[in-house]
């Protein structure tokens, strides 16, 4: 019963370090979806598919605009990358999380709402060092050679989008119901490849859409990413136009996001 | 008293003493550095509404370290969003929450490494592993039980590589009280922690939370599981409609209203009571008796131990050819029961006697009806 020594007798319950609780959650994350096959097929195996599908087969009449097919086609494959990561992965990754509890759960941890939010963001970006790592490997194979000196503006390219992608995704993470978000992450993911200027450059789209995918996250990525891997420097209008798609959509998700 | 004068903590000398098992006295000591000393949970008049609908509805509870509080109600009665509001999940919309002194969501960030909690529905990622899921929650706190070890005590090493995905009911609800103390807590919120589990994973976790409980831990479970409220709490808060209906040791609430004791019967159906009772009641509580004779039906409902104050033996058919006398159950009570069968040529095929269980001060408070 002696007080002197009882306190030490019980380590008091304390909270790791800021920086161990989020990088456990961050890796904690990126294990979880590269270890889903769904997530797999549409973070990896979707983007090279599509390159090797649009470099390799002429089904598609590309007009490259005097580029390469594999240097024309490649950044848009990288942009698609993102999104598929901090959008459509992260959106259904959340929702079922959200779903079944994880998220008060780990909410209530010393992680905290702020440090999950944290770990989820950090985790996109360590799986898209992966997708870059892929994508990149099978272009070179195919007979890419970028401009080493592009790679600044590629990964500023790449924020940006990542912020305004997870943004969204959050958004709708937070107040659809998981199965709806599952519809609605892939559906948007296939409407904006097609038709969001991601691929390929918005003005080869058909009647308004030209006009239109520039406005859109996904335009302003795909001429983000051209513009630093074709160009050498990142377009101030996509610049403007992800930044303000992420303070809209981030905004919107702080506001609306239900953690029930 | 070693709880009033506990000095402060010499880092020095706590760092150098070196042992590592947690003790009661040293939680105690720790708690008492803290803002209040005794209570470790409060809930003082607390209101919630979901969509305009008051889900809890005045309701008040007290938890103490060292104690394993019981939250009992049916399903609907506002036990989960109650714990929701202690765990800082949830915002009252009136009244006060205090844990550990402090406001779970105002004070998260200091109460989030004192506080574990295990969630109704699991709050479990399906797609990682049993182990790993628990050594991933290990890693947000500074100094976590080990995790090997929680997991020989909870018997999670049999499926330690399992997906959770894959998991039974009962093993994820293990995985999932595992994480909830792996912080070495200093207060515990158990929704519903023996959901789906088998008597041994029950068992296994029942004694978890009686070393929690030695060791100086606030424990508050909500049950509707009549046994496990029994057999494990100091304190029982039944809850219902959003309220604390009844509240004491689980002793004190079996004790309380009608009598100590029960006498079940098992006979032909369809006997009239109101003799029996007239008998029983008359030679000590002439009143009550009056009471009871007065109304020509046999009682066909025990009242609620709220409802009548008086003592005196009420009784009812509770189910066909099955009748529940309640009352101050002594050998003379039993030989007018015996009488009373011998009266009508009936002979019965049980007669036991015991005291009221939990269960049916539970029912006689919230009501014998589905809802």
């Amino acid at each position: 019963m002696s007080v002197q020594t009882a306190p030490a007798a019980a380590p008091t319950p304390a909270a790791a370090p800021a920086v161990r609780r989020i990088a456990a959650q961050a890796s904690f994350e990126t294990r979880a979806i590269l270890r889903n096959g769904e997530q797999l097929l549409v973070t990896i195996v979707l983007p090279v598919l599509v390159l090797v599908g649009l470099v390799r087969t002429s089904f598609l009449d590309l007009d490259t605009q005097g580029y390469t097919r594999i240097d024309f086609v490649t950044p848009g494959v990288l942009a698609l990358a993102v999104m598929s990561t901090a959008f459509t992965s992260q959106a259904i990754a959340t929702a079922f999380d959200r779903r079944n509890g994880v998220l008060r759960l780990m909410a209530t941890t010393p992680l905290g709402r702020g440090g999950l939010l944290a770990g989820k963001v950090l985790g996109v970006l360590a799986v898209e060092l992966v997708q870059v790592v892929v994508i990149a490997g099978v272009a070179v194979a195919l007979g890419w050679r970028p401009e080493l000196g592009a790679l600044p503006a590629v990964v500023g390219a790449g924020l940006l989008g990542t912020a305004a992608f997870t943004a969204l995704a959050l958004l709708l993470a937070g107040t659809l119901r998981a199965e709806g978000v599952l519809a609605v992450a892939n559906l948007v993911l296939v409407l904006l490849t097609v038709g969001g200027g991601v691929l390929l450059p918005a003005e080869q789209l058909a009647g308004p859409l030209a006009h239109a995918a520039v406005l859109l996250p996904s335009g302003a990525l795909g001429e983000a990413m051209r513009g630093a891997l074709l160009h050498g420097s990142v377009p101030a209008f996509s610049v403007v136009v992800l930044l303000g798609w992420t303070a809209a959509l981030g905004a919107g998700a702080a506001r609306l996001f239900r953690w029930h | 008293m070693p709880l009033s004068d506990a000095p402060a903590i010499d880092p020095a000398q706590a760092a150098t003493a070196g042992a590592t098992t947690p003790t009661a006295e040293a939680r105690a000591a720790g708690a008492a550095t803290g803002p209040d000393q005794a209570v470790a949970v409060e809930v003082r008049g607390l209101v919630k509404r979901y969509d305009g609908r008051a889900v809890v509805d005045g309701l008040d509870l007290v938890a103490r370290p060292g104690a394993v509080t019981a939250v009992l109600g049916p399903n609907g009665a506002g036990k989960t969003t109650t714990i929701e509001c202690c765990e800082g999940l949830r915002s009252p919309d009136g009244g006060t929450v205090r844990v550990l002194g402090r406001d779970p969501v105002a004070d998260a960030r200091a109460l989030r490494p004192r506080v574990g909690v295990m969630l109704q529905d699991g709050g479990l990622p399906t797609g990682v592993r049993a182990l790993e899921l628990l050594r991933h929650v290990a890693a947000m706190y500074a100094t976590p039980r080990p995790v090997d070890e929680l997991a020989e005590r909870l018997g999670l090493h049999g499926f330690a590589r399992t997906t959770v995905r894959r998991l039974s009911g009962g093993q994820r609800q293990r995985v999932a009280l595992a994480a909830a103390v792996v912080g070495r807590p200093d207060v515990v919120f158990l929704d519903e922690p023996s959901a789906g589990m088998d008597p041994q994973s029950r068992r296994a976790v029942w004694d978890l939370v009686r070393e929690l409980r030695a060791d100086g831990v606030a424990i508050v479970l909500t049950t509707h599981l009549m046994d496990e409220a029994a057999d494990l709490a100091d304190h029982v808060h039944v809850v219902d409609h959003g309220r604390v209906i009844a509240s004491g040791s689980v002793r004190e609430l079996t004790d309380a209203g009608t009598g100590p004791g029960t006498v079940r019967i098992e006979a032909a159906p369809g006997l009239d009571l109101t003799p029996l009772l007239t008998t029983l009641n008359t030679p000590s509580t002439p009143l009550s008796a009056g009471y009871l004779s007065s109304q020509s039906p046999p009682v066909q409902q025990i009242p609620s131990t709220q409802r009548s104050g008086q003592e005196g033996w009420v009784g009812s058919e509770s189910e066909a050819g099955v009748y529940t006398l309640t009352g101050a159950v002594d050998p003379a009570a039993l030989a007018a029961v015996t009488a009373w069968l011998a009266e009508r040529g009936v002979l019965a095929r049980s007669v036991t006697t015991g005291r009221r269980t939990l269960e049916d001060v539970f029912l006689d408070l919230t009501g014998r009806n589905l809802r």
